[in-house]
């Protein structure tokens, strides 16, 4: 079969375990690829060829390309540019396909900047117009707006996607995989110490489901039972603005246009009014649960389900429904 | 010999004597109440107020506390857009800042991240730096971008998305706590270096009543494309649409006691959605 286009996906993980959205980001690739005759290379900076090269060919891959060094057990965007772009100059890709992480979207700027090409940060949806080149959707003011945008210029056309929106089931495929040592920068900066914040393992912006809690917690403690909801469902939980503004949760759990932006398959909003700029921040979400005392907060105009309520008696007995059903 | 050492002195003056210089990148945005609406492919917001990128103002008022720290130090913002832009450079300078270059062309109009960073490395380039900072990113358009394709045309090491500033006793490097999801990561880097600032990093102060008199008397420095002698107008990514996102469909209120509600959505999410 003839390739006429290439797209590489670059796999983020974490000391050797893949992200999750690195699966998606490959099921993306390969629903392109599928319209343009299209080849998937997942770019796999690790330490060594350990990772789970069936995994991302079942995702879409139809080669995985591990990039190994001692020094690639973390992400440091000096070593994955400087790696990536060698790669980038041995052999010509039409896409370049990051997750949008952190990570991810400072990569993307390096690289794009470095080579002079165009970006698209935090695509939700990507198509093949009828000229063959791939056009993405990303919301601009945390998703007041839509904005649909397309490259000119030199390849490869680099995009970012948001975490949750394009996951697929594994397929069975076949692929193949190749490694080669990377070749690393003198790098300018280290890693001085990973410190990982115990508690809520499961990021907001990575999460299926997410369990918000507003102002009408009325107090830090009561966010015990939002936990005990998450743990449940496999969730993890955010909140609002005021919440943190109040020192009540860490800001790294803000959801909304001065936090993060989320689309999990389901959002519990508990005792959130729906400020403008919470409701940008997460109704993409595929599901709305919203639950408040006033009938008339702004939440429930974005709810699929809404309940009318004490949020603090309400959480508890979702959550003792949830274990039910999850049991039976 | 004696006129080479003579030099060298003076090359340690000019790093370490003058004090800290600090750029920092400042966007103005629409507020972030806003409801918007779009006419003509663009984003209308009538009425509604322009604010300080509020990412902008943690890189803000984190070099106001480190002029604090060390009074030497010297505040420029540099700010890219139109003249309504003004009024946020103006209460940047009420906040500390010490003087503005406002990169202000027609041409500079929906510049894509590359063309941006292009400009503003320009406009850098002949100003002598230890510090950028910029905001994680600019709330309008979300691209995450300028900061870390800056540093890297600027070929300086940058971090982003930062939640911890702290310097050592010289202020010749730096201890930077960054953010990613799920937790944090902690990196020492000599200066110069760029960051984009997260929250969590300090919080911005308003303009006091004096900060807001002697901004009046600071300089801001307005340059054109001609001044920076650059072309841009060669997008690499055009924006072919953009529309309000689609309308959710319209959702149900749940009725009953506590427990039959809950006992009716934990089935609606399993049987109906099919999430749980």
């Amino acid at each position: 079969m003839s390739v006429d286009c290439v797209l590489g996906v670059v796999i983020e993980h974490d000391q050797g375990e893949t992200k999750p959205v690195s699966l998606e980001v490959l099921s993306a690739a390969r629903k392109l690829a599928d319209q343009v005759s299209g080849k998937v290379i997942a770019l796999c900076l690790c330490q060594s060829a350990n990772l789970e090269a069936d995994l991302f060919i079942q995702h879409g891959a139809d080669e995985v390309c591990f990039l190994t060094h001692p020094d690639l057990q973390h992400y440091v965007h000096e070593n994955y540019s400087f790696a990536l772009l060698r790669q980038l100059e041995k052999s010509s890709f039409d896409y370049l396909l990051v997750p949008a992480t952190n990570n991810g979207k400072e990569l993307s700027a390096v690289l794009s900047s470095q080579l002079g090409v165009g970006v698209a940060t935090d695509c939700i949806s990507l198509s093949v117009n009828t000229e063959g080149d791939v056009e993405a959707v990303r919301p601009v003011s945390s998703g007041k707006a839509h904005s649909t945008i397309r490259f000119r210029g030199k390849k490869p056309h680099i995009l970012s996607l948001r975490p949750n929106i394009f996951r697929s089931p594994p397929l069975s495929r076949q692929g193949e995989t190749i490694e080669e040592e990377a070749q690393l920068p003198e790098l300018s900066q280290r890693v001085h110490e990973l410190v990982k914040q115990v508690g809520s393992q499961l990021d907001i912006s990575e999460a299926r489901i997410v369990i918000s809690g507003g102002l009408g917690m009325q107090g830090p403690e009561n966010f015990k039972l939002l936990e005990e909801l998450a743990e449940t469902l496999g969730g993890a939980v955010g909140a609002s603005r005021p919440v943190v503004d109040n020192g009540w949760r860490d800001y790294s759990n803000q959801v909304g246009q001065t936090g993060r932006t989320v689309s999990p398959d389901l959002y519990f909003a508990c005792g959130i009014s729906g400020a403008v700029q919470h409701l940008a921040g997460m109704s993409s979400s595929r599901c709305i649960v919203a639950i408040n005392s006033d009938p008339n907060a702004a939440i429930f105009s974005v709810a699929d389900y809404g309940i009318v309520g004490d949020v603090v008696q309400v959480v508890p007995a979702l959550t003792r429904e949830f274990k039910k059903i999850l049991a039976s | 010999m004696q006129i080479g050492s003579l030099c060298d002195n003076i090359k340690v003056n000019l790093n370490f004597g003058v004090g800290m210089k600090i750029i920092v990148c400042v966007k103005q945005v629409l507020d972030t109440a806003a409801q918007i609406q779009i006419d003509n492919g663009m984003v209308v917001s009538l009425g509604s107020s322009r604010i300080i990128n509020p990412y902008d103002e943690f890189a803000i008022e984190e070099a106001v506390r480190i002029k604090e720290k060390k009074p030497d130090t010297e505040i420029t913002l540099l700010s890219l857009g139109p003249e309504i832009f003004k009024d946020s450079i103006k209460k940047a300078l009420a906040m500390g800042a010490d003087k503005a270059v406002h990169l202000m062309d027609a041409k500079f109009d929906e510049l894509d991240s590359y063309d941006l960073a292009r400009v503003l490395a320009r406009s850098i380039e002949k100003i002598s730096y230890d510090l950028i900072l910029c905001g994680r990113q600019a709330v309008d358009l979300d691209r995450a971008q300028t900061g870390p394709a800056l540093a890297t045309l600027l070929d300086i090491p940058f971090v982003t998305v930062v939640t911890g500033i702290d310097f050592s006793d010289d202020f010749q490097s730096v201890k930077i706590t960054r953010q990613v999801e799920g937790g944090s990561e902690v990196r020492e880097l000599p200066l110069p270096l760029l960051l984009t600032c997260q929250k969590g990093l300090n919080e911005p102060r308003l303009p006091s009543l004096k900060g807001i008199m002697a901004a009046k008397k600071k300089e801001v420095l307005t340059l054109s494309a001609s001044d920076l002698d650059i072309e841009t107008g060669d997008n690499r990514v055009v924006e072919k649409n953009l529309c309000l996102p689609p309308e959710r469909k319209k959702g149900i209120i749940l009725q009953g006691t506590y427990d039959e509600i809950s006992g009716e959505l934990a089935r609606l999410l399993r049987d109906e959605e099919k999430i749980i």
